[in-house]
């Protein structure tokens, strides 16, 4: 090959790299890396509402482990809320909605898929109010109208129980995603597979058990990985439906980073905070990337690039 | 063991029939192939006698017991899939350990039962490895195995061999029939592959668009095909036929006459087609003239190509005379007795009938 030929073609390799790598690199580092950067920058200042950074300070780390009184409540909130929005709804519900909906002739299936794909599809601000319409503590609301009717006495969910609520409000939505995700997957075990097992003397529940489960552990462990993350950083149905309280029996970490940097103005204690979310993300990812063995779920790719 | 009996059962999704009402019968202890081409509904009838498909009409009984309503886990069958569908997350002890997982068992006989039928379907080497690390061969050993571990009253078998090569089918095909006969379990076996159903069985059940064309022995299906379909599907290479019209004890087909006869009353009348079988059709210096075509030689036999007066015809040789060349103008003859007559109409066979040169 002459010399000519081989730069042509490595000019073209580099062509390559920066057309097709390129645009995701940019939002990478624009979205991700850059906010990542200015957070920190951030959090070592003492920026607040004139959003003017004055000095050089490790004052908001030292607030944030020493003197924030929240902070262990909110923490504490925040594990709660994700494990059980997880628990009940994100992972387990998930599952029993797509293992039903499949069982089921294909028309209701899709029907009862596309009726809990609802809440996601509608905008979060009108889901929130049809929330708040139906835990309203008065005989009004929706709940209590059914309390009535049935001859229970009425109920203030967001007084008494507003963890239940944030965790069932945003469950409603979160189980479309695992749904999705495990009906895709349990379409995809082989027929014969639920065949043999019904002959071979499996009845329905056991088939679950020893086909259905193990052939979607993989969409499990993902589901459970990526949501976790997610209900780690999102609190807008929260925000929109408790306002973190009463009080801040409701203000989950995230919230509470909104909160202090938005809400109170102050910018570098809520970078602060932010970092830790940051931290506490990456140590949760990597402790389920390693106890779920997720490295087994990657293949190496099979197309070779030029 | 399980003497098997179809009532008029029948089989539709939506507005199409799968199964036309079939009534059959199969004996305690019999080996039985049910023969078709794909889409004949061979492997839905299998799959209610399983109980995986529910009958839209009829009844499946089971030694005199209705079956319909019973579910699959309780019928105490073994089936073997074309596919295997041996479980991916387990190894091969505990596939084939599984059905036993639901009986009242003790784990410990469980596994030394799993262990005695794996070998003797010769994959106790293999007990401890998952089905992807499997040949094909040996993931169709370790179904039979689950298929058997549990000692049904019924095996079924929906196309076990078809996705092995062609050696390892031989050896399957002898295996599994002695296995049969050794256990003596009621089997079914569901196939395309004629050979395989004529090699194995001791009946076959020919299925043609939903309907039984067919129930006989191998020997039934080569000397007296009931229809057209049976004809054309069985025997390889298929038997010739030679379309034409029957009139005043004469065959007329385009350039030629032929005798025709019956040895049940009068010879037939009106649309007719001749069957005549590649292997009895032999040269000679009178009969039918024709001309070779193409000559392929099949290793112990030779089949020949002719254009004649009846149209294309297929000879087979059994021991070929070199001295046959394309081209070459031949006479062929055949014995009467060995024919065999459809009416056109109807398709099916019209018995004693025969034709001759």
């Amino acid at each position: 090959m002459s010399a000519d030929l081989i730069t042509q073609q490595k000019r073209r390799q580099r062509t390559n790299f920066v057309i097709f790598l390129g645009p995701a690199c940019l939002l990478l580092l624009m979205f991700f890396v850059l906010p990542v950067v200015v957070d920190i920058a951030v959090a070592f200042t003492d920026m607040g509402r004139t959003l003017k950074a004055g000095e050089f300070t490790f004052e908001n780390f030292e607030r944030m482990f020493t003197r924030d009184r929240r902070l262990l409540k909110t923490l504490t909130l925040t594990f709660i809320y994700v494990l059980g929005t997880l628990a009940f709804f994100n992972v387990t519900f998930g599952l029993i909605l797509a293992l039903v909906t499949t069982a089921l002739p294909s028309r209701a299936g899709g029907f009862f898929r596309a009726v809990w794909l609802l809440p996601r599809m509608s905008p979060s601000v009108v889901y929130a109010l049809l929330w708040a319409w139906a835990i309203d503590p008065t005989e009004r609301g929706l709940i209590n109208q059914i309390f009535l009717a049935l001859g229970i006495p009425i109920l203030d969910l967001q007084n008494d129980f507003p963890m239940v609520l944030i965790i069932v409000a945003n469950g409603f939505i979160g189980a479309s995603m695992g749904m999705i995700i495990f009906t895709s997957a349990i379409r995809s075990i082989p027929e014969h597979l639920f065949h043999a097992a019904r002959t071979d003397g499996a009845g329905g529940l056991r088939v679950v058990w020893h086909i259905t489960l193990p052939a979607i552990r993989w969409p499990i462990s993902f589901i459970t990985v990526y949501q976790t993350l997610s209900l780690l950083v999102s609190f807008e149905y929260i925000w929109l439906i408790t306002d973190g309280g009463p009080f801040f029996d409701t203000t989950v970490y995230a919230l509470y980073v909104y909160k202090r940097a938005f809400e109170s103005g102050q910018y570098a204690y809520g970078a602060t905070l932010a970092l830790l979310l940051v931290v506490i993300g990456v140590a949760a990812s990597m402790l389920m990337w390693r106890f779920l063995n997720m490295k087994a779920l990657l293949q190496e790719p099979r197309i070779e690039v030029h | 063991m399980a003497r098997v009996e179809l009532k008029q059962v029948t089989k539709a999704w939506g507005d199409v029939v799968a199964v036309e009402p079939t009534d059959l019968v199969i004996e305690n202890g019999e080996f039985v192939a049910v023969l078709g081409p794909s889409g004949c509904g061979k492997s839905t009838t299998l799959f209610m006698l399983a109980g995986i498909y529910a009958p839209t009409s009829g009844a499946i009984l089971f030694d005199g017991h209705e079956m319909n309503a019973v579910e699959p886990k309780d019928r105490n069958i073994g089936i073997v899939f074309q596919s295997y569908a041996l479980y991916p997350h387990m190894n091969v002890r505990d596939n084939i350990a599984f059905p036993l997982k639901f009986q009242k068992l003790p784990k410990s006989e469980a596994i030394a039962r799993a262990e005695d039928v794996a070998r003797l379907v010769h994959v106790d080497e293999l007990l401890d490895r998952k089905p992807s690390q499997l040949s094909g061969g040996q993931q169709q050993r370790v179904a039979l195995a689950r298929a058997l571990v549990k000692q049904p009253n019924l095996l079924l078998l929906d196309e076990p061999l078809s996705n092995l090569d062609a050696t390892l089918r031989l050896t399957m095909r002898t295996e599994i029939k002695a296995l049969q006969k050794r256990t003596g379990i009621t089997t079914i076996l569901v196939t395309h592959d004629q050979l395989e159903a004529t090699t194995m069985a001791d009946r076959i059940i020919c299925m043609s668009r939903g309907r039984i064309e067919q129930i006989g022995t191998p020997e039934d299906f080569y000397s007296r095909p009931a229809s057209l379909f049976v004809a054309k599907f069985i025997g390889s290479p298929p038997l010739n036929l030679v379309e034409g019209t029957g009139r005043e004890g004469r065959f007329q087909t385009g350039g030629a006459s032929l005798r025709l006869g019956s040895d049940q009353g009068a010879p037939p009348e009106g649309g007719i087609v001749a069957g005549l079988r590649p292997e009895m059709l032999t040269f000679g210096p009178e009969g039918i003239a024709g001309e070779i075509v193409a000559i392929e030689p099949m290793g112990r036999e030779t089949l020949y190509i002719l254009d004649t007066d009846l149209g294309g015809l297929r000879v087979l040789e059994s021991r070929p005379d070199r001295t046959h060349t394309v081209g070459q103008k031949v006479h062929v003859s055949f014995d009467a007795a060995e024919t065999v007559l459809f009416d056109a109409a109807t398709e099916t066979r019209i018995a004693g009938a025969w034709v001759a040169v």
